[in-house]
C-alpha cells in the first residue's frame, strides 16, 4: 500500500503538469479577451496598448513558463511565510498577477477562502451528515412512506436548478418573510453572540441549497449501493448467525455498500474548492466561486488557470485517497 | 383450473413454451407501482410535447403583443409571457429540445461513463492512464472548454447537418463529454470490487473471456449506480442546456426549452410565479418519472428480487 | 520644556480645529451601496470597467467635471478655462489648469500641480497600458506654470481640449503614492492601486477585490461640513434584480446602480416602499448595426465580411430602409426600458443641441412602405411568405446580439416584424465577453461581423460627439491586416463624409460643431447604415430615506456622493 501511495504521487507530478499545460492552451484558445469589458468609448489602439502591458504580447510558451516558475516555487514560498510568520521566507519576485485586479493572486485566494469553506463546506458537511443516514433508512424500508418522501424531495432538491431556488428562497424568506438578508456581508466578524446570530441568518439561505443538493445527490447513492447489497447472500448468513439487524445492516451491509459512496463524496470535496458559482452568486457570498466565474467572464487567464490548477491538484489528491479507502472499505481490493 | 380443462401433466410443458426472460423482467416491471406510474408520466410528458403542437393552434414563437402577460384563461391555459407568446406552446416546443438533449446526452455520458469505468477497474494495465485522464477531464474548466468546443465546431457542423441539428450535435457532445467523470469513477470503484467476488473469479477460472466476463458479469452488477447516475444526469443536461444557451452556445434565442423558460422567467417570479415554476415542475416531474422508471427496471432486472 | 508645552498646545489646537468645524461631517451615519457588479481595482488608468471608475470616483477626482445635464463644472480648478477667460490659448493648442487654493490629499499633505503633471505622465507612459490613453490623446507635454498651476501642450489644434483631467475617467492621483509605479510598474503597485489617496469625500479601509470596499469619511475634505456620512459599504456581485430588491423591497441598501430590468419588473419592486427608482438619460443608443460587406462562410477569410465583398442584399439601400421602416420603436421603448427609454432616430441622440430631427419620420412603423420599397428592389413574396430576387435568393439574415434578457426580447420582436414585410431573421445570441471581446480568432466577435445585421448598445464620453462620429470614416474598418480591430463596424465608407468630419475636427464654435455633427449623423442615418431603436437612460434607485440623489449619467453616479444625507423620518 505504501509503495502504490508513492508511485501514485510520484506519477501526480507530470499528470499535473500536463493538466496544467492543457488548461493553459485551453484558455489561450478560448474566444476572450481581458478588454471585453471596456466600454466600447475606448479606442482599439488603446486597448492594443492595454493587452500588451498585461504582457499578452509574449508569445505562449514564454508565458507558461514564466506562470509555471511563479506557482510552483514563489506562491508557495509566499503561502509558507504567511502561515509560519516567517515573513524572510517568502521570495521577493514578482508574483502571479491577476489582470482585473493587478494583483498577486494568491493574496485574493486567501481573502476568499473563508467565506467558502463557511458556506459551501459546511453545507457539503451538512449534506453528507442528512444523506447517509437518510440514504440508509430507504434502502432498509425500501417503498416505504419514509422512502418515497425522501425521494421525492431528494429528486425534486436535484432536478430544479440552484438558479431557480436560490431566488425563490430570496423572495419567501427575505422579502415576504423578512427573516434573512438578501446580501451576505462577507466583512462581518464573528465576535459576539450577536454577530454569530446575524452570522447564522446570512449564512442559512446558501447553505440550505446547497445542503439539498449535495444531499440529494449522496442520497441516491447510498440507497442504491445498499439495495444492492442488502439481497446478497453474506447478508443472510449474518441474520442467520443471530446478528441483530443493527449490526447487520450498520456493519456489514453499510461496510460493502460505501464504494460507489466514498467514490462521489471523494469527487465533490475538490469542489468546494472552486465554490458554488451559482449559489455564490445569487447570495453574494463572494466566495472562490464568484471569484472563478468572474475570472472566466473577464478572461482573467492568470487567475482562472491558477484556481483551476490548485482544483487540479486536490482532485488528483482526493481521487488518490478515495483508491486506498476503497482497499480499507473491501480489503479484496489490492492494488500492490 | 383443472376443473375447467383437465389437461394431462405431461402437456403443460409444450403449451408454456420456455419464456423470454424478458417477459419475467416486464411482469415484474409491471408490479412495481412507482415504476408504473412513472412510465405512465413519462408517455405523458412525451405525448404533451411531441403530438401536443399538433393539436394545439399557437405557434411558440408567434408574438401577439396585445396579449402580453396575461393569467392563466381557456385561450391560453398557462397564460402569455412578456412578448405575448403562448406559455402553453413555448412549454410543448421548450419540452422538445430539452427532453431529447436530456436523453440523448444522459446516453452518451453513461455509455462514455460505463465503458471508461470498467475497464479502469477491470483491466489493471490501463487504469493508471484513463483514471488520469478521468482526472484531467474534471480539471478542466467547464466554461472555457465549451466555449472553444463551440468556436471550433458551430460553423463545421451548422454547414453539415443544418443549424438546428447541427447546434444539437454539439450541446449532446458538449455535455456528454463533460459530465461522464464522475459515472466512470464510481463504475470503476464498484469494478474494483466486483472483479475479486467469487462469481467472477469462478466464470474466470472457467475460461470466459474477458469480453463474455464483463458483459455478462460486471457491467450487469454495477447497473445500480449507473442508473443513478442516469436519473441524475437527465435533470444536470436538461439544466447545462439552459446555461449554455444563457452563453450563447445553446440554441438560437428563438428556440425555447425548459431551461431557458425557467431562466427568463426568474425575473418575473414575483409577478408571474408560473412563469418559472411551470417549467421547473415539468423538469423535476420528468426527473423524478425516470427515476422511478429506473427503480423499476432495477428490480425488475435482478433476478434475486424478481424470484421472490 | 516650555517650548515643548508649546508644541504640544498648538498640536492640540490643530487636532481639535477640524473636530469643532465639522459639527456636521458624518451626522447621517452609515450609507450602503450596492453596485451588481464588483469593482476589481479603484484605480481608473488601469481599467476602464465602468464599475471600477465610478466606484473610484468616490476617493480620485477630476479638475473639472459633467453636471447632470451635461455641462461642464469646475471641481478641483477654479474654473473652466475658455478662450474668452484667456485659459484657452487663441490657436486651441494649450489649455491652462488652476488648482483651487488649500486643497489637501486624504493623507493632509497639499495637492499641487506636480500631481497634475505626474498624472499625465502615468498615463501616458508608453509601457502602461493606461485605459483612459485616449484622454491623453495629442498632448506634447504638460507644464507646470506655478504651484497650482499647469498647462497642457498639445500637438494639434483642440477645438475641444476639455479632456485631461476631466470627468470621472481622467482623475488626478497623487505623485507621491504613485511615483514608483510608473509604466511596467503600474501593476505591482497593489497598495496604492487598491487604496488611492484622494482628494474625495471618502477614503478607503479595506478594498477587497471583486467584493466590497469600506469607506469613512475623508477628515481633509475641502468642505468642513461634508460628507454627511461617517462611513460607506460598497457591496459588488449578483445580479440587477436582486440588488433592486435589497433597495426597494427590503431597504438593506440604500442605493442600487444601473438596474436592467424590464419596466414592469422594476414597478413591483417599487411597490415595496422602500426605495424609488430614478432615471436619467445620456448618449447611449441601442441599434442595429448593417454590415454592408459579405459575411458568407463561403468566402475565403480574407474577403468575408471584408470591403471586397460587397453585401448581396444589404448593399442596396431600399432593402435597408425597408428593414429600419418595419420596426415600431414605441413598442421596443415600452417593453425593454419603460421609463428608462426614448425613441430615437439619431446616432447622436443628446446634446439637444447635436440632436437632429430630419430623421423622425423613423419613429412611425410603416409595414405597407417597407414592402412597396422591397417590391420596388425586386424582392417578390415567395411561396413560403419570405422574398425572393429574380436570381431565386432568399431574403434571410442572419441577426446577432449579446446574451441579455431584453435584447433576446428585441430580437424576437424585430423578427416578427421583418416576417410580417417577407424578411426572414436568424436568431443567435453571444456571450458578451466573446461579442465584445476583440479576439481576431473567434469568428463571433461584433467587430468581425460574420454576421448580416447586429444590435448592441454605444455611447461616447463628455458632450462632444467628434471622436464617436469619426468611427465612420473609410479605413477603420476592422479586416484582417488590422487584425479585425476598428471602429467602423459597418464598413461605411464615404469621401463626403470624411470631409466633412475633417471640418468638424477644425471647428471651434460650438455652433458649426453642432450643426456639422447633426449633418454627419444624418448622412448615417439617411444611408441606413445604422439603424437606432432606443435612446437608453439608466435607471438606477435610491432609499426613500436617501436624500440628495441627483443621477447623473455624464459622468459617474456616485459624481455627488458627499452631499448625499439621511432624511430623518
Amino acid at each position: 500500500m505504501f509503495n502504490y501511495t508513492m508511485r501514485r504521487l510520484l506519477l501526480a507530478i507530470p499528470t499535473l503538469l500536463f493538466i496544467a499545460l492543457a488548461i493553459f492552451l485551453l484558455l489561450e484558445l478560448s474566444p476572450g479577451d481581458p478588454m471585453a469589458d471596456m466600454p466600447l468609448t475606448i479606442p482599439p489602439d488603446v486597448r492594443e496598448q492595454m493587452r500588451l502591458a498585461l504582457g499578452l504580447g509574449e508569445p505562449w510558451y514564454i508565458r507558461f513558463v514564466k506562470w509555471l516558475y511563479l506557482f510552483s516555487v514563489v506562491e508557495p514560498s509566499h503561502v509558507l511565510a504567511s502561515i509560519t510568520g516567517l515573513e524572510n521566507l517568502a521570495i521577493d519576485s514578482q508574483r502571479i498577477i491577476s489582470f482585473q485586479t493587478r494583483s498577486p493572486v494568491g493574496d485574493i485566494i486567501a481573502q476568499r477562502l473563508p467565506q467558502t469553506l463557511w458556506v459551501v463546506g459546511l453545507s457539503y458537511l451538512f449534506g453528507i451528515m442528512v444523506a447517509l443516514p437518510i440514504g440508509i433508512y430507504s434502502a432498509y424500508r425500501q417503498y416505504s412512506w419514509f422512502d418515497q418522501a425522501g425521494t421525492f424531495v431528494s429528486m425534486v432538491g436535484f432536478s430544479l436548478p440552484t438558479f431557480f431556488t436560490g431566488p425563490l428562497l430570496i423572495l419567501i424568506f427575505s422579502i415576504w418573510l423578512g427573516w434573512f438578508p438578501i446580501i451576505y456581508d462577507t466583512t462581518l466578524v464573528v465576535d459576539s453572540w450577536h454577530n454569530f446570530a446575524l452570522q447564522m441568518r446570512q449564512m442559512a439561505m446558501p447553505v440550505f441549497v446547497l445542503t439539498l443538493y449535495n444531499a440529494a445527490q449522496i442520497t441516491r447513492f447510498m440507497r442504491a449501493s445498499m439495495l444492492d447489497n442488502l439481497t446478497q447472500d453474506y447478508v443472510r448468513t449474518a441474520r442467520a448467525k443471530g446478528l441483530t439487524e443493527r449490526i447487520v445492516v450498520l456493519v456489514h451491509v453499510l461496510r460493502n455498500s460505501m464504494i460507489p459512496v466514498i467514490t462521489v463524496i471523494a469527487l465533490g470535496i475538490p469542489q468546494i474548492f472552486t465554490g458554488a458559482i451559482i449559489t455564490e452568486q445569487i447570495f453574494r457570498v463572494n466566495g472562490l466561486g464568484q471569484l472563478l466565474i468572474t475570472a472566466i467572464y473577464a478572461t482573467d487567464i492568470p487567475m482562472v488557470l491558477t484556481l483551476s490548477v490548485v482544483f487540479a491538484i486536490l482532485i488528483v489528491l482526493f481521487n488518490l485517497i478515495a483508491d486506498l479507502l476503497y482497499a480499507v472499505f473491501d480489503p479484496r481490493i489490492r492494488y500492490d | 383450473m383443472t376443473d375447467a380443462a383437465p389437461t394431462p401433466a405431461p402437456d403443460t410443458a409444450r403449451i408454456r413454451p420456455p419464456r423470454n426472460q424478458w417477459w419475467d423482467v416486464w411482469d415484474q416491471f409491471k408490479i412495481h407501482r412507482g415504476a408504473l406510474l412513472g412510465s405512465i408520466v413519462f408517455l405523458a410528458i412525451i405525448a404533451f410535447c411531441f403530438i401536443g403542437p399538433l393539436i394545439w393552434p399557437y405557434d411558440a414563437t408567434y408574438i401577439d403583443i396585445r396579449a402580453r402577460n396575461q393569467g392563466m384563461s381557456w385561450a391560453h391555459p398557462f397564460g402569455t409571457d412578456q412578448l405575448g407568446r403562448d406559455i402553453m406552446a413555448r412549454m410543448m416546443s421548450g419540452g422538445q429540445v430539452s427532453l431529447a438533449v436530456g436523453i440523448v446526452a444522459m446516453g452518451l455520458a453513461m455509455l462514455i461513463g460505463t465503458g471508461i469505468g470498467v475497464l479502469a477497474g477491470y483491466f489493471r494495465r490501463i487504469d493508471g492512464l484513463l483514471m488520469r485522464m478521468t482526472d484531467l477531464f474534471l480539471a478542466l474548466p467547464l466554461l472555457p472548454l465549451l466555449l472553444v468546443m463551440s468556436m471550433l465546431f458551430r460553423q463545421p457542423l451548422s454547414s453539415a447537418f443544418g443549424v438546428e441539428t447541427g447546434m444539437f450535435l454539439l450541446i449532446v457532445t458538449a455535455i456528454g463529454i463533460t459530465s461522464w467523470m464522475p459515472t466512470a469513477r464510481v463504475v470503476r470503484g464498484d469494478v474494483l470490487a466486483l472483479k475479486e467476488r467469487e462469481y467472477v473469479l469462478a466464470a474466470r477460472s472457467i475460461g470466459t473471456p474477458p469480453r463474455r466476463l464483463i458483459l455478462r458479469h460486471v457491467v450487469p452488477n454495477v447497473l445500480s449506480p449507473v442508473m443513478v447516475s442516469a436519473t441524475l444526469m437527465i435533470a444536470t443536461a436538461i439544466i447545462t442546456e439552459s446555461a449554455l444557451s444563457f452563453l450563447g452556445l445553446g440554441f438560437p434565442p428563438d428556440f425555447p426549452t425548459w431551461g431557458r423558460l425557467v431562466n427568463d422567467g426568474i425575473d418575473y417570479l414575483q409577478q408571474y410565479p408560473g412563469r418559472a415554476m411551470l417549467p421547473g415542475v415539468f423538469i423535476s416531474l420528468t426527473v423524478l418519472s425516470v427515476n422511478y422508471i429506473g427503480d423499476g427496471l432495477r428490480d425488475a432486472l435482478d433476478p434475486r428480487i424478481r424470484g421472490r | 520644556m516650555i517650548r515643548r508645552m508649546a508644541l504640544f498646545g498648538a498640536a492640540a489646537a490643530l487636532s481639535l480645529m477640524p473636530l469643532a468645524a465639522s459639527a456636521e461631517r458624518g451626522e447621517s451615519g452609515h450609507l450602503n451601496i450596492i453596485y451588481w457588479q464588483a469593482p476589481s481595482i479603484l484605480n481608473p488608468y488601469l481599467s476602464g470597467g465602468t464599475k471600477d471608475v465610478q466606484a473610484s470616483s468616490i476617493v480620485l477626482e477630476p479638475m473639472a467635471r459633467y453636471n447632470e445635464v451635461g455641462e461642464l463644472v469646475p471641481w478641483l480648478a477654479e474654473e473652466i478655462p475658455t478662450v474668452e477667460n484667456g485659459g484657452v490659448s487663441e490657436d486651441l493648442m494649450s489649455i491652462t489648469w488652476r488648482l483651487r487654493e488649500g486643497l489637501m490629499w486624504s493623507d493632509g499633505t497639499p495637492v499641487t500641480s506636480a500631481d497634475l503633471a505626474f498624472t499625465a505622465e502615468y498615463c501616458m507612459h508608453p509601457e502602461g497600458g493606461c485605459a483612459q490613453g485616449s484622454f491623453f490623446n495629442d498632448v506634447d507635454n504638460v507644464e507646470v506654470v506655478d504651484d497650482l498651476t499647469v498647462t497642457v501642450h498639445f500637438t494639434v489644434p483642440k477645438p475641444v481640449p476639455y479632456l485631461p483631467f476631466v470627468s470621472a475617467q481622467s482623475p488626478v492621483i497623487q505623485a507621491a503614492q504613485f511615483a514608483d509605479c510608473l509604466g511596467a510598474r503600474a501593476p505591482e503597485c497593489t497598495e496604492a492601486n487598491f487604496n488611492p489617496i484622494g482628494t474625495g469625500p471618502f477614503r478607503v479601509v479595506d478594498f477587497r477585490p471583486n467584493d466590497v470596499i469600506q469607506f469613512e469619511a475623508n477628515p481633509n475634505f475641502r468642505d468642513p461640513a461634508l460628507p454627511h456620512f461617517a462611513t460607506l459599504t460598497f457591496k459588488g456581485g449578483g445580479d440587477a434584480a436582486s440588488a433592486g430588491r435589497a433597495v426597494m423591497e427590503t431597504g438593506e441598501m440604500d442605493y442600487a446602480w444601473n438596474l436592467q430590468l424590464a419596466p414592469d419588473v422594476i414597478e413591483t419592486m417599487a411597490r415595496g416602499g422602500q426605495g424609488v427608482p430614478v432615471s436619467a438619460f445620456g448618449t447611449l443608443v441601442e441599434r442595429i448595426e448593417i454590415n454592408l460587406t459579405d459575411p458568407s462562410p463561403d468566402l475565403p477569410p480574407e474577403t468575408r465580411s471584408t470591403r471586397e465583398a460587397p453585401h448581396p442584399i444589404l448593399s442596396d439601400i431600399r432593402v435597408r430602409q425597408a428593414l429600419s421602416m418595419a420596426i415600431d420603436r414605441e413598442l421596443l421603448v415600452e417593453i425593454g426600458y419603460g421609463q428608462a427609454g426614448q425613441v430615437t432616430c439619431n446616432l447622436v441622440p443628446a446634446p439637444p443641441a447635436f440632436a437632429s430631427d430630419a430623421n423622425d419620420a423613423c419613429m412611425v412603423q410603416d409595414l405597407d412602405g417597407a414592402r412597396a420599397l422591397l417590391e420596388e428592389a425586386g424582392w417578390t413574396v415567395g411561396g413560403d411568405g419570405i422574398r425572393v430576387n429574380a436570381d431565386g435568393d432568399r431574403l434571410v439574415l442572419d441577426y446577432q446580439t449579446s446574451t441579455n434578457a431584453v435584447r433576446q426580447d428585441f430580437q424576437a420582436l424585430v423578427q416578427q416584424w421583418w416576417r410580417e414585410i417577407g424578411v426572414e431573421a436568424n436568431l443567435r445570441n453571444i456571450n458578451s465577453s466573446v461579442f465584445f471581446g476583440g479576439d481576431p480568432g473567434s469568428p463571433d466577435t461584433f467587430q468581425k461581423f460574420y454576421a448580416d445585421v447586429e444590435m448592441y448598445a454605444n455611447n461616447f464620453n463628455g458632450t462632444d460627439p467628434e471622436q464617436y462620429l469619426g468611427a465612420y470614416r473609410c479605413g477603420l474598418e476592422p479586416r484582417p491586416a488590422s487584425q479585425w480591430q476598428g471602429e467602423n463596424i459597418n464598413r461605411f465608407c464615404d469621401p463626403e463624409y470624411d470631409a466633412l468630419h475633417m471640418q468638424l475636427a477644425e471647428t471651434a464654435s460650438i455652433e458649426e460643431r453642432a450643426r456639422i455633427a447633426r449633418a454627419l449623423n444624418d448622412i448615417l442615418m439617411q444611408n441606413y447604415v445604422i439603424l437606432p431603436l432606443v435612446h437608453r437612460g439608466r435607471v438606477s434607485a435610491h432609499s426613500v430615506t436617501l436624500g440628495g440623489v441627483v443621477l447623473n449619467t455624464w459622468d459617474s453616479e456616485l459624481w455627488n456622493v458627499a452631499d448625499w444625507y439621511r432624511i430623518e423620518e
